[in-house]
């Protein structure tokens, strides 16, 4: 099947690029017909996760990260996700902010994203974009992920190489062994390390990493101190991220990992929609939620009423 | 999944006061919609550059400098030139009343001036959005 808005994506129009991904994000039936078009191309880029508290620069980081990718001539994509507001769905996404201006040659195409009610650093959208993306031709992916530790460590699963972003002055540098981050990581960045405190987190973050017995794929994890703002560090952190991926490829993972993320996509997709389906049941069923009130029926009734009207609408 | 409205929100220009912006950024997500927000000092190119890559329904621009009858201009025929034909256009900021029909005339969709209250904002993207863009909004 010919789709003209996928071949223009595919030549690097960026509209089309941009509408392509709306339509997966959403999983539209045009969507759908994108998608199946483009996981056969996908399974080549690296993707690289980069999470680590709020204020810790990561977008300034990717900021650098893109600049020094683009130079080396790759085409990047960059996926930049914000929690929404579990009151009014909304989101306000301010990391953009940062990379204003170095998305300009053409290879470097920029995707805010919200969270949509999803707990972990990744949604099922976002899974799904980072195949388009993939195969769209993308050669590299950059995830930012909301900075909140332990839930991220979803991220790790998905990710060929994930990147900890840890900061000096945050008034105590247990806290970076206590965050539980500390064992997820493939690298380590000491960021503003043009601060006095940056060695006294870069020898505590070395410390822990160097006590992790069984590390992820048998890859010691590895330190690198950056000033995102000034670019400094930059090019060393893109050595690593290289050297890491052909580390996998090396030891036959790079495949492994995508079909992990396939596997993930997919079942974040498939509860995506069972929870859409709960989500109307339940909504429609105040008379049960009435008796129950009124004690005609018990609790494990209510449950299994639910479970079954769930079922007849699957 | 039910469809967001995506806002850029952005100031034009080089005034340095984005607290407006911030304010009206902050409305649009409470209303549920997903606001880009990309700061201060920004040229037409970057503004637009955002919207494309985002896939944005509306573009919303805060200008105090005074500016706005050159920058508007730069924005519309650019917009125009990436194909960003169905996206809303909204001024906000220090406008003088009588130029508001000269921006209506040039392409903007609507102009909100000093006082114009949060909800009349929120309403009238909502009403803009689904006029042009053809989306189903919740109200």
């Amino acid at each position: 099947m010919r789709h003209d808005l996928l071949e223009k994506a595919l030549n690097g129009e960026e509209l089309a690029i941009s509408k392509v991904l709306t339509q997966i994000e959403y999983l539209t039936p045009l969507g759908i017909e994108y998608l199946k078009e483009l996981l056969p191309r996908a399974g080549n880029a690296h993707t690289i996760g980069i999470t680590g508290s709020p204020g810790a620069g990561k977008s300034t980081l990717i900021g650098s990260l893109i600049e020094e990718y683009s130079r080396r001539g790759h085409r990047i994509g960059v996926l930049l996700i914000d929690p929404s507001s579990p009151i009014s769905k909304g989101s306000f996404m301010g990391n953009r902010i940062r990379m204003i201006g170095k998305e300009r040659s053409g290879d470097i195409f920029i995707r805010s994203l919200a969270t949509r009610g999803h707990l972990g650093g990744l949604s099922a959208d976002a899974m799904l974009l980072i195949e388009a993306l993939d195969g769209l031709g993308f050669d590299r992916i950059i995830i930012e992920t909301v900075g909140a530790g332990q839930t991220d460590t979803e991220v790790m699963d998905v990710v060929h190489t994930l990147a900890v972003v840890t900061v000096p002055g945050t008034g105590d540098e247990i806290q970076a062994l206590k965050a539980g981050i500390m064992e997820i990581g493939d690298i380590y960045v000491v960021n503003k390390a043009d601060k006095p405190e940056a060695e006294m987190l870069y020898e505590a973050v070395k410390f822990a990493i160097e006590g992790i017995v069984s590390p992820r794929f048998g890859w010691q994890p590895r330190i690198v101190k950056t000033v995102a703002t000034k670019g400094l560090g930059v090019k060393e952190l893109v050595d690593l991220f290289e050297e890491h991926m052909k580390y996998l490829v090396s030891k036959g993972l790079f495949a492994d990992i995508v079909r992990k993320r396939r596997r993930k996509a997919v079942e974040l997709t498939v509860r995506r929609k069972l929870s859409e389906v709960v989500s109307s049941v339940v909504q429609r069923a105040d008379k049960l939620f009435e008796q129950l009130e009124k004690n005609e029926v018990t609790i494990d009734q209510v449950i299994n009423a639910i479970y079954d009207e769930v079922k007849l609408n699957l | 999944m039910e469809r967001k409205i995506k806002v850029i929100v952005a100031k034009l220009g080089l005034d340095g006061h984005d607290r407006g912006a911030k304010v009206v950024a902050r409305a649009l997500k409470d209303a549920g919609m997903e606001v880009v927000y990309t700061g201060l000092r920004q040229t037409p190119e970057q503004v637009v550059k955002a919207a494309v890559q985002e896939d944005a329904d509306v573009i919303g621009v805060s200008i105090l400098s005074g500016a706005h009858l050159e920058l508007v201009p730069m924005l519309v025929n650019l917009m125009k030139e990436k194909g960003l034909n169905d996206v809303v256009l909204i001024v906000g900021g220090v406008i003088p009343p009588q130029d508001v029909p000269k921006l209506k005339e040039m392409g903007v969709d609507e102009v909100f001036l000093p006082g114009s209250s949060l909800k009349s904002v929120v309403e009238r993207i909502k009403e803009l959005v689904s006029k042009k863009r053809g989306l189903k909004v919740a109200t």
